[in-house]
């Protein structure tokens, strides 16, 4: 199935501008998504072809604009609960209770289903 | 449905807030062990990287019977240097010769080979890189200050989540006398990427890794 994730050939993205001494991760949690998606992984509730559409079902324009580790967190939501190890509620629930309030406006927890 | 269908610009903060809360959820379910994670990012940040893949090529520079079961299957000839693990499991070595110049690329995401060069870096999994280097792979190239000969064709290998690929950097004139360590220090990750040519001895290192 093609989608913006096809991005072989397309015209119009610039230059690459590659990152003189690029860290292995930018932030913490690129850590954390990172390692979360790897031990979730391991349970085998889902294989690679999975876990990759997952991120590729995406809006194509959110596709785009998120960062990389931004499609391993939605992607990694979506495969919790489309394997029924967590729930739609559940998660929405952990978030809107989070510090801070990760489900604040503009967030995917208050708009899930 | 996906839960991020409807999702607009996260800040990052957003981002660090969501992953803790996730993380904090699937850790008090049983599904995740804190501990765990941090020798997954440990891993990943310290240990596997591309000094793997250097000695590799290094070990095929010097040993033509190594090098050659390496062409012929290259996670197995990887593998008898220690390096398996993650998105490694078949992963096929492509030569460069005075007449060929190979780049790899994933158009469809981020696929790499693991063991030998780590994560890949972001300009990798980047739009521009992605949608461009199957389309005109010399402008990709001297963007990364290479330069080929005329008439040195340039094959570009577009990974799979199945396969993925090495390249194996031309050996630099005057290396006869090294040590493999000496060669591996010749060895940057983007001369195993395709975007980058082996160092010369004396020549200053790039700055990426």
């Amino acid at each position: 199935m093609n989608g913006a994730h096809d991005l072989g050939g397309m015209d119009g993205f610039g230059p690459i501008a590659p990152e003189a001494n690029e860290p292995v991760f930018h932030a913490e949690w690129e850590r954390r998504i990172f390692a979360l998606t790897l031990a979730m992984g391991a349970h085998g509730a889902w294989n690679i072809d999975m876990s990759r559409h997952a991120r590729e079902r995406v809006d194509p324009g959110e596709y785009l604009r998120a960062s990389y580790y931004e499609h391993w967190l939605h992607g990694l939501e979506t495969l919790l609960v489309e394997s029924g190890l967590v729930a739609a509620d559940e998660l929405a629930a952990c978030y809107a209770a989070a510090p801070g309030n990760a489900a604040a406006p503009g967030n995917a927890a208050e708009d899930e289903g | 449905m996906p839960m991020s269908e409807h999702d607009h610009h996260t800040p990052p903060s957003d981002l660090a807030l969501r992953v803790k809360a996730l993380e904090s959820l699937l850790v008090e379910k049983g599904l995740v062990d804190p501990a765990a994670l941090d020798i997954l990012i440990d891993t990943y940040e310290h240990k596997v990287g591309p000094r793997n893949g250097a000695m590799v090529v290094a070990r095929a520079w010097s040993d033509p019977a190594y090098k050659a079961r390496l062409m012929e299957d290259g996670a197995a000839a990887i593998g008898e240097l220690g390096f398996t693990g993650r998105q490694g499991a078949d992963i096929v070595v492509v030569e460069n010769t005075e007449r060929v110049h190979n780049m790899v690329v994933c158009t469809l995401c981020s696929c790499y080979p693991w063991p030998v060069l780590g994560l890949p870096p972001v300009w990798y999994k980047s739009a521009p890189y992605r949608a461009r280097a199957v389309r005109e792979p010399r402008a990709v190239l001297a963007e990364f200050g290479v330069t080929l000969a005329d008439g040195v064709e340039v094959r570009v290998w577009d990974s799979t989540s199945e396969v993925r690929y090495l390249v194996l950097p031309r050996r630099p004139a005057g290396t006869e006398s090294l040590s493999e360590d000496e060669l591996a220090d010749l060895v940057t990750r983007d001369s195993m990427i395709g975007t980058g040519l082996a160092l010369t001895p004396g020549a200053k290192r790039e700055p990426t890794p």
